[in-house]
């Protein structure tokens, strides 16, 4: 582009002109603004108990769908439940953290068992896990129940197996827990909750 | 996206004679409330501000403290600072959650340079509008707390924004709501000062005769506020400024210079087509021979 002394003044003075109006702040457009869009908006939200300890601090899970057929549905956020007695919407640390608890690669998600000297995991169903599970009770009851003390008196003690319960569990949970521990004759119980 | 929040008290950037749209400015000012002597330093607020806000911070490196990030960034808008006092033969751990304060009278805002890059909403909160931040850091000197932070990623500044899209539709910040031990607080700015109140009277009857709220009044008084156990020494709060001011620099800058040179572009310009309507353009072809003879 060819351009003279004149039109390069001309140039200079129109730019200056421009500088000048936006620096006073005229400038022709607005620069669009707003907050963020609230993220929650049609989210579907569904109560729930966090996972981690005995306090069982109420949370609400919010997933993307309205539950329409076509969707998957992907839970994206968690926070606490203001409705719950116990928390009233608090959660610490763990629990404001869930929905990457939700979609961390190192979650278990199925059954799994590593059988005696191996080193790998090995995946099985739950009818299997169940089953497997009962079985190893079953024997380990059968061969070392104690029935009696040294003294002869009655003790139906299984003392060769423990259960650890899961923590978030309710009264009646925790109470259905003992019923089915101790009817086995079990003496070591325990979960975070120390029912 | 749109402009009709309008409710916009400052807009950096702008001239005072073509404010922001500002005429649903009947709001009641809200205000978060921190309140360091029941904080346990859990980081639930820490955890819960980077969920709702969709922030992941790297994974970094233990260096022996308890600060985890080590320090406020773009992808980390709040950080809890330990400090460990000895006085007295006594050991005082005081742990402050840092962040924003928005402030009444925002440095940051008067530091930008970049129309509406930051704005003030009628509620009090500061917010940084990133779209048009140009990432030329003036916020993070202005801010008499250092508190933003200017983004490796995209070059543009960001901080608290006091969950901002939460107190629009009428929640409360994520970090207020998670707070296990309801050292957070959020309501009005009034609703809080009284809190405030209470809570200092308790302290003192507890021995701890400095007790105080932490307002500042050299930016406005600010809409995070706290309750310190030790109000007459801040500092000791990891260095809480006791008088926080905005730069006077950055008031000559914006209030002084930035008019008078706007005025003298302004001047000069006018000047200019004055001079040509007076003495009109030279005759190039004259000039061009004046200048070859």
């Amino acid at each position: 582009m060819q351009v003279n002394r004149r039109q390069f003044f001309k140039i200079c003075s129109g730019g200056m002109a421009g500088t000048t109006l936006a620096a006073l702040g005229f400038s022709p457009s607005e620069a669009l603004a707003d907050v963020r869009a609230y993220k929650l908006l049609r989210a579907r939200e569904v109560r729930n108990t966090c996972p981690y300890c005995s306090v069982g601090c109420g949370i609400l899970m919010y997933s993307r769908s309205d539950e329409s057929g076509n969707v998957k549905e992907s839970i994206f956020h968690i926070e606490g439940d203001p409705d719950h007695p116990v928390s009233r919407g608090a959660l610490c640390p763990k629990g404001a953290g869930l929905v990457g608890f939700v979609h961390s690669k190192d979650r278990l998600r199925y059954p799994e068992v590593r059988e005696a000297g191996s080193k790998e995991w090995k995946r099985i169903s739950w009818e299997e896990a169940l089953e497997r599970i009962a079985r190893h009770i079953k024997e380990d009851r059968d061969a070392n129940f104690v029935e009696t003390n040294a003294n002869g008196v009655t003790v139906n003690r299984f003392t060769t197996t423990g259960m650890f319960a899961c923590t978030a569990s309710t009264n009646e949970v925790g109470y259905l827990t003992q019923k089915f521990v101790r009817s086995l004759g079990m003496v070591s119980v325990d979960h975070v909750a120390r029912i | 996206m749109s402009l009709q929040t309008q409710d916009y008290l400052a807009r950096s950037g702008t001239n005072a004679l073509t404010p922001p749209p500002r005429a649903r400015d009947a709001q009641l000012k809200v205000a978060k409330l921190i309140d360091v002597s029941i904080c346990i330093g859990c980081k639930a607020c820490q955890v819960a501000c980077a969920e709702w806000n969709d922030l992941r911070e790297e994974v970094g490196f233990n260096v022996g403290k308890y600060e985890n990030p080590l320090n406020l960034s773009s992808e980390t808008w709040t950080v809890m600072r330990f400090n460990e006092i000895e006085e007295n033969g006594k050991l005082q751990w005081l742990i402050r959650k840092d962040g924003c304060m928005h402030c009444s009278d925002p440095g940051c805002l008067k530091a930008c340079p970049s129309p509406g890059a930051i704005v003030k909403h009628a509620n009090g909160i500061v917010d940084f509008i990133s779209e048009n931040c140009i990432g030329c850091g003036y916020c993070v000197t202005g801010c008499p707390f250092d508190v933003p932070r200017i983004s490796s990623h995209d070059k543009r500044a960001y901080k608290c924004t006091l969950c901002v899209d939460r107190v629009s539709v009428g929640q409360e910040p994520a970090c207020v709501k998670t707070c296990p031990t309801s050292a957070i607080r959020f309501g009005t700015k009034e609703d809080m000062k009284h809190v405030a109140e209470e809570r200092i009277a308790e302290l003192q009857s507890r021995g701890f005769a400095n007790a105080g709220l932490y307002d500042p009044e050299g930016v406005g008084g600010t809409h995070v506020m706290y309750v310190l156990h030790h109000a007459d020494r801040p500092e000791l709060y990891n260095g809480l400024p006791k008088d926080p001011k905005i730069n006077p620099l950055i008031g000559f800058w914006k209030g002084i210079f930035k008019p008078l040179a706007a005025v003298g572009f302004a001047v000069t310009f006018a000047a200019a087509a004055l001079h040509y309507l007076a003495v009109g353009p030279i005759d190039p072809e004259e000039h061009d021979e004046e200048e070859k003879s």
